[in-house]
């Protein structure tokens, strides 16, 4: 992005550092992120101890992981309601496939996957086809996805929890993968955090250094310019909604592992903290704007609010209200510094 | 890291675990031993952490109950819950971190706390589990379990049904992922016989009335219904109301909706299970285990229900409900 050294054009040239850094999309983010971890640092004695750290990493980690899959989503004009829910169905997949047909647990995440990819195929698919909003098809699958958890839970297992996952083949290894914890200095860290950081450094790398990167801002911003300069708008927004597909499992597959058990009402009503979280880091509900490294952050801000509320021993009856206030305050930072990041891109 | 054989595994993560000591989830035995960490004496802090949801009336009481231990004793308790399991096993890392001195804990899923309540105890927090749970309970170490066991509650209610002379009961369950619901509705049938289930979402209860009058005209054989929740139970009456069934219902919890109904003949009896105690007792407990090095129960569970709440004993009970303590 700083090589057109000598250009004439004042699109290319080169900026100085502090307007390149207020017009990146995650700024306010950033600020927001550490302005939450200084006040609950300082009003709370263990928020900054190896062990609080390590609680409310692992907080934002599946949270962030999703968020990240979400903001690639929103940056290219679509929603996705029906993720929250598939956190659980990719995970019931995983354990009825295990527990109860006895399947080896690689295999089982392997067709957890498979289910998980279909699903976001199909999403993008009746998108494209149906010319609805996004908001209304995966509406529908929201709806249709929690249906089904309860309902083959409660026919497979004739209760409505999913356990056992400990004792299935091959539980171990893939444990290790996707439910570890490391050891730092006496403190266990959950792998989780690892994911996340790695679905985030991704996303980035996807979005800003491929073609594919410049397709989703593309289709985002203007489908029908896009179509008309030979985007495949259909294959980017399908990719796209198999990505988020992808996080779901990815998360899913992390929970059951972890927790060992999954019970079918699980994850409703999370596809708004992924949005929120996506909206903190910097992405436009209106699509073509946003970043995926912001995406993480605003989970980051979302954990750190989440259990720094409970570190500070707040009466957990008020708990919604000042995460609303919060989480409101954060996306209001954000957009002072959207506003500020326009005006120097003109 | 030999204890992985399936070592070769993928890429980048795999790397950066390499440099720092790594361990995977525990195998299936790992019982948990409880130290108590603290001297005897001076400040203890206890932490409440629920599966119930903000603003259910059933966990209001448990934590009034919990709150009002902590005043009398001196004791600091703070009440946290989230209803996704993986949430609560946050709060209870949240707790293990800020190094409360107790720890109360409802386990409406177990297996998914495990890990979480081994910490706790590894630390040194001694663990009382309340409400469900309670087959797992000392197996992960709990001191003891302080609740009411479903599937005989359940049983009983069902009993007390069929002597009232009823012939078919539908039981409302309407919360999806509880499986203490589940075990009361089972039990039910154990203890009267044909029973069917009727699946409601308590946090839309126009479309749990509704559903439940659905069900009443559907099936006009359907003479008695046994919900497991008071605010349901409300729902219950006035779908009765619209859909002239002659079923009368029976409850699991009370609330003043629930005495009044009982007084005027609407619900036949409420199966108590006096959360109260819930809230209460654990703090009381965790308060001697520290100080006196008492244990209750004996290794089993202290059980605080069923009670039974009819016509008889709805007064004095009544009055206590309305000031958020049954």
């Amino acid at each position: 992005m700083a090589t057109a050294v000598g250009s004439l054009d004042e699109r290319v040239a080169r900026k100085g550092l502090l307007d390149r850094l207020v017009a990146r999309p995650e700024l306010g983010s950033v600020l927001g992120a550490l302005a939450v971890l200084f006040f609950f640092s300082v009003l709370t004695e263990r928020f900054l101890t190896p062990l609080g750290v390590a609680t409310w990493l692992d907080d934002s980690a599946t949270l962030g992981i999703m968020a990240v899959a979400v903001a690639l989503l929103m940056i290219g004009g679509e929603f996705d309601l029906s993720a929250g829910v598939l956190t659980a169905s990719t995970a019931l997949v995983t354990a009825i496939l295990a527990t109860k047909l006895g399947w080896n647990t690689w295999l089982a995440i392997l067709a957890s996957l498979v289910f998980a990819l279909a699903v976001g195929a199909l999403n993008g698919w009746l998108v494209m086809r149906t010319g609805l909003p996004s908001f209304i098809v995966t509406l529908g699958t929201f709806l249709a996805l929690q249906g089904l958890n309860l309902g083959i839970t409660r026919l497979v297992t004739g209760t409505v929890q999913v356990s056992g996952m400990r004792a299935a083949d091959g539980y171990a290894g893939a444990g290790f993968l996707f439910a570890s914890t490391i050891d730092i200095g006496g403190t266990t860290f959950q792998i989780s955090i690892i994911w996340w950081l790695l679905a985030a450094a991704a996303a980035s790398w996807l979005l800003l250094r491929t073609r594919f990167g410049n397709w989703i801002f593309a289709v985002g911003g203007a489908a029908p310019s896009a179509r008309a300069v030979g985007v495949p708008v259909m294959r980017t927004k399908i990719l796209l909604f198999m990505t988020t597909a992808f996080a779901a499992w990815l998360v899913g597959t992390i929970n059951i592992l972890r927790f060992t058990t999954v019970q079918a009402n699980q994850g409703i009503g999370l596809e708004f903290q992924f949005i929120i979280a996506a909206v903190i880091g910097g992405c436009l509900l209106t699509g073509g704007y946003g970043s995926a490294i912001g995406a993480a952050i605003g989970a980051l801000i979302f954990g750190m609010a989440r259990q720094g509320i409970v570190f500070a021993r707040w009466d957990s009856d008020w708990f919604q209200l000042f995460l609303g206030v919060m989480l409101l305050a954060a996306v209001l930072v954000n957009n002072t510094f959207r506003r500020r990041a326009e005006r120097v891109r003109k | 890291m030999s204890k992985f054989s399936r070592g070769a595994l993928t890429a980048a993560a795999a790397s950066v675990l390499l440099l720092t000591a790594c361990s995977g989830p525990a195998g299936s035995n790992s019982g948990g031993n409880t130290n108590s960490g603290q001297p005897a004496g001076g400040p203890l802090r206890i932490a409440v952490i629920s599966h119930g949801t903000a603003g259910d009336s059933f966990w209001n009481v448990v934590k009034n109950g919990a709150e009002a231990a902590g005043k009398e004793l001196a004791v600091t308790v703070e009440y946290n819950s989230d209803g996704d399991p993986a949430g609560q096993a946050k709060l209870i890392d949240n707790a293990v971190a800020q190094q409360v001195g107790g720890l109360v804990v409802s386990m409406a899923n177990p297996d998914a706390l495990r890990d979480s309540i081994s910490k706790a105890t590894k630390a040194g927090i001694p663990v009382i589990t309340i409400n469900s749970g309670e087959g797992r309970s000392t197996e992960f170490g709990a001191v003891t379990h302080v609740g009411q066991n479903e599937g005989i509650a359940g049983e009983d209610a069902g009993k007390r049904l069929k002597q009232a002379g009823k012939a078919k009961l539908l039981c409302v369950i309407h919360e999806a992922g509880n499986i203490g619901l589940n075990q009361r509705c089972d039990g039910a049938k154990r203890g009267f016989g044909s029973t069917s289930n009727l699946q409601v979402d308590i946090s839309n209860p126009t479309d749990a009335q509704a559903r439940i009058k659905g069900a009443l005209q559907s099936d006009p054989g359907i003479d008695a219904v046994l919900t497991l929740n008071p605010q349901v139970a409300a729902n219950t009456v006035n779908a009765i109301k619209e859909s002239a069934s002659k079923a009368q219902v029976a409850t699991f919890d009370l609330n003043p909706d629930v005495v009044t109904a009982i007084k005027a003949d609407q619900v036949l009896f409420a199966v108590d299970q006096q959360q109260y105690l819930q809230g209460y007792l654990p703090v009381v407990f965790l308060k001697l285990y520290r100080d006196n090095a008492n244990t209750v129960g004996g290794g089993r569970p202290v059980l605080t229900g069923p009670g039974f709440v009819d016509k008889s004993n709805v007064d004095a009970v009544g009055k206590n409900a309305e000031r958020g303590t049954r």
